[in-house]
């Protein structure tokens, strides 16, 4: 048994060497500048925020950025309605008579954000008298399966085909082949092609990853201790979100003392949060890159025993109940779910030849102090996002599980 | 017990070295968040102890405590009233599910490791139905102090390490190694086997009932809170010097593997490094554990077959 003592002290050992020997400038994957090399806090043009990631598009950065402060046309009540400077494309072509057939291909719907929508976007169904039927298939966050999915949906007679991919670079072929046959519609995550009809999301990542880093460097001092908390690497939508704040962080006085990845689970977030607590005793702001685990990050300062920081959230019910309880300092970036009513009025549009955005942009709010209390709803289940935009439909809120 | 020394070697080192890493592990506060982080797979542990020293193995543990606390907040949906009812419901569940994974593998002779190896899955398969992938309700405040406040954790620990070391060293835990050791000789001497095997998957039930009951309060409702657990705690026990196919190792051992692997866990996240490396960490351990252990065995094992 002594070899096993030496072979686990050995491995301890190899282990935390790599610590200090892992290059910042690494891919992107890596977890970058860590909290025990006390060198990271001296780089001051790194911040502790490690290499950019290989994700960085520096047009679509500014683009983004950009469109924040624009102005969408459309109805003001409606902003899944809305697009920040559309380019309208004439679809004349697609013209038919009504009632419709249409068809939808889903990624899944394996999250709460995905099942909000997913209600969100039923209803949106029911709203149409002029859909006569309604098909839809869950991949279950397989690309394999999606790809069959769309195949199997081309063979029904669909009119329009709406297609959240699982992923980006696998989905491209398959939506590619889609296209001649009907007219498509592609929304929440992309695809390489532009032969969709329209692309319909929200700004986007970057704007998603500013808006939290700039509230926190606003709130917090100078010097103040930021942790940063990520899902996983190397998704687009994720790499988007932090690139973004790395952008703002490195030209703040903030010290990102450290930059985790969490899984999405609340036990790994809640360990991880609590050993940063325990290891600089006192964090200023905590950036997280998805919310759904921001409660359980919350919690861990309480745990502790420790002042609640200054934190970025999402449109969760719980994570803005935590908010308005604790009295918090806290944004909620949003990646709205009314964005899952848009692809049903534009299948419409489309079928009845009005034109639409070949970049349908939704607005992408963010929830402050001043506005927690419209989306603060308490008779909805803790899980539910509060931009569904889906309050004045009819099965609200029982569809949602509300009371 | 004189396998379980290295253990609690390589345990006061790792001990040490987070203490260095981090005085703050010596104040009570910081001591008592490891005991309760602990706690969950220092259960899970005890409760696999008891099937793997008995010849066999549990690989339910895992998807059995994702399906407690996503049953748990979807029957409380954050009422205190439903608390103990559920708490109650929850117990039964874990027994209820190595009572039938005991039954499977002693009366239809399948081998353990695909009884529970098809429990695992029709239980995760289970919860994806029912929740479509992503959890419902909440759990009361009621329900999650156990997870939260350490104190609850680590009296629920103390219990169960007192519980099972007081089972292994009854009757019960002497035939259950016999049985593990020696199949044969046991039912000869008069040892059911298969009632003793089938308290043993109750009891790992039971205690992924428990450890789920801990993870919940811990840090909430998640439907991915039990993945990979049923590894945890395999590589802990195998950790503690219990051999895999039973027969040999204690109990408190295998308690002290799960404090190790969350004790270098700790660790490496204090070192900054962490995700990925967890499972790349475990997958060493658990291999070089069993190696260590064979390199040793011939001449322990294989004189009695000898004779």
């Amino acid at each position: 048994m002594r070899r096993l003592l030496v072979a686990v002290a050995a491995l301890a050992l190899a282990a935390a060497g790599c610590a200090s020997d892992l290059p910042p400038t690494g891919a992107s994957a890596q977890p970058s500048a860590v909290p025990a090399t006390s060198a990271a806090a001296s780089e001051a043009a790194s911040a502790g925020t490690g290499a950019q990631s290989d994700f960085f598009v520096q047009a679509d950065y500014d683009a983004q950025l950009a469109m924040r402060t624009q102005t969408a046309e459309g109805p003001a009540d409606k902003p899944w309605e809305q697009a920040i400077a559309p380019q309208m494309v004439d679809t004349a072509k697609y013209k038919k008579d009504g009632p419709y057939h249409l068809c939808f291909s889903n990624a899944a719907v394996n999250n709460p954000w995905r099942q909000v929508g997913w209600t969100t976007m039923q209803e949106e169904v029911a709203l149409h008298k002029e859909i006569k039927e309604f098909t839809a298939l869950d991949a279950e966050g397989k690309d394999d399966k999606q790809i069959s999915d769309i195949a199997d949906l081309q063979a029904k007679g669909c009119d329009a085909l709406i297609i959240s991919p699982n992923t980006t670079a696998t989905l491209t072929p398959a939506v590619s082949g889609a296209c001649p046959e009907v007219p498509v519609i592609v929304f929440d995550r992309g695809v390489e092609t532009d032969c969709p009809v329209t692309f319909i999301k929200p700004i986007g990542g970057y704007a998603f990853g500013a808006d939290g880093a700039e509230f926190l460097i606003e709130k917090v001092p100078a010097g103040g201790k930021i942790l940063a908390l990520r899902i996983l690497p190397g998704v687009d939508v994720l790499e988007t979100r932090w690139s973004a704040a790395k952008v703002a962080f490195d030209k703040s006085q903030l010290q990102v003392v450290g930059v985790e990845f969490t899984d999405g689970d609340a036990a790994k977030t809640k360990s991880i949060v609590s050993d940063y607590i325990a290891r600089h005793g006192k964090i200023d702001g905590v950036w997280m890159d998805a919310g759904a685990t921001a409660v359980a990050a919350i919690e861990a300062f309480e745990d502790a025993g420790a002042p609640v920081p200054a934190f970025v959230g999402e449109d969760q019910q719980d994570f803005l109940q935590k908010w308005k309880d604790g009295n918090l300092t806290a944004v909620a970036p949003t990646y709205p779910t009314y964005q899952w009513r848009t692809p049903i009025i534009a299948a419409l549009k489309i079928l009845k030849g009005e034109e639409v955005p070949k970049m349908w942009n939704l607005p992408q709010p963010k929830i402050t102090q001043d506005s927690l209390g419209t989306y603060l709803q308490p008779n909805m289940p803790l899980l539910h996002y509060a931009l569904c935009g889906c309050e004045s439909m009819p099965g609200f809120p029982a569809k949602w599980g509300g009371k | 017990m004189k396998r379980a020394i290295p253990i609690f070697v390589v345990l006061a080192g790792l001990l040490v070295a987070i203490a260095a890493a981090n005085p703050f592990f010596l104040e009570p506060a910081g001591f008592l968040a490891f005991l309760k982080r602990v706690a969950p797979l220092a259960i899970l542990a005890a409760g696999q102890y008891f099937v793997i020293v008995s010849g066999e193995f549990d690989l339910s543990v895992g998807s059995l405590v994702t399906v407690e606390v996503v049953v748990a907040a979807r029957l409380i949906d954050g009422d205190e009233a439903m608390t103990w009812p559920v708490l109650v419901l929850l117990v039964v569940i874990g027994l209820l599910v190595g009572l039938v994974n005991g039954l499977v593998t002693t009366k239809l002779r399948v081998p353990s490791f695909i009884t529970t190896l098809g429990a695992m899955l029709i239980l995760s398969g289970a919860v994806f139905l029912w929740t479509g992938g992503a959890p419902r309700g909440a759990l009361s405040q009621g329900f999650r102090v156990f997870g939260r406040e350490g104190v609850w954790a680590v009296a629920i620990l103390v219990l169960v390490v007192v519980a099972a070391v007081l089972l292994m060293r009854a009757d019960f835990g002497r035939t259950l190694v016999a049985a593990g050791d020696n199949e044969k000789a046991a039912r000869l001497s008069g040892v059911r086997v298969d009632r003793v095997r089938v308290f043993a998957f109750v009891l790992s039930g039971l205690s992924a009932a428990v450890a789920g009951i801990l993870l919940g309060g811990f840090a909430g409702v998640s439907a991915q809170v039990g993945q990979s657990l049923e590894f945890q705690a395999i590589t802990a026990v195998v950790l503690g010097g219990v051999v895999l196919g039973g027969g040999r190792g204690h109990v408190v051992a295998a308690i002290a593997g799960a404090f190790t692997l969350e004790a270098l866990f700790t660790l490496l996240n204090l070192h900054g490094i962490s995700g990925a490396l967890e499972y790349a960490v475990q997958g060493v351990i658990i291999i070089a554990a069993v190696a260590v252990g064979g390199l040793r065995l011939p001449s322990l094992r294989l004189s009695p077959s000898k004779v």
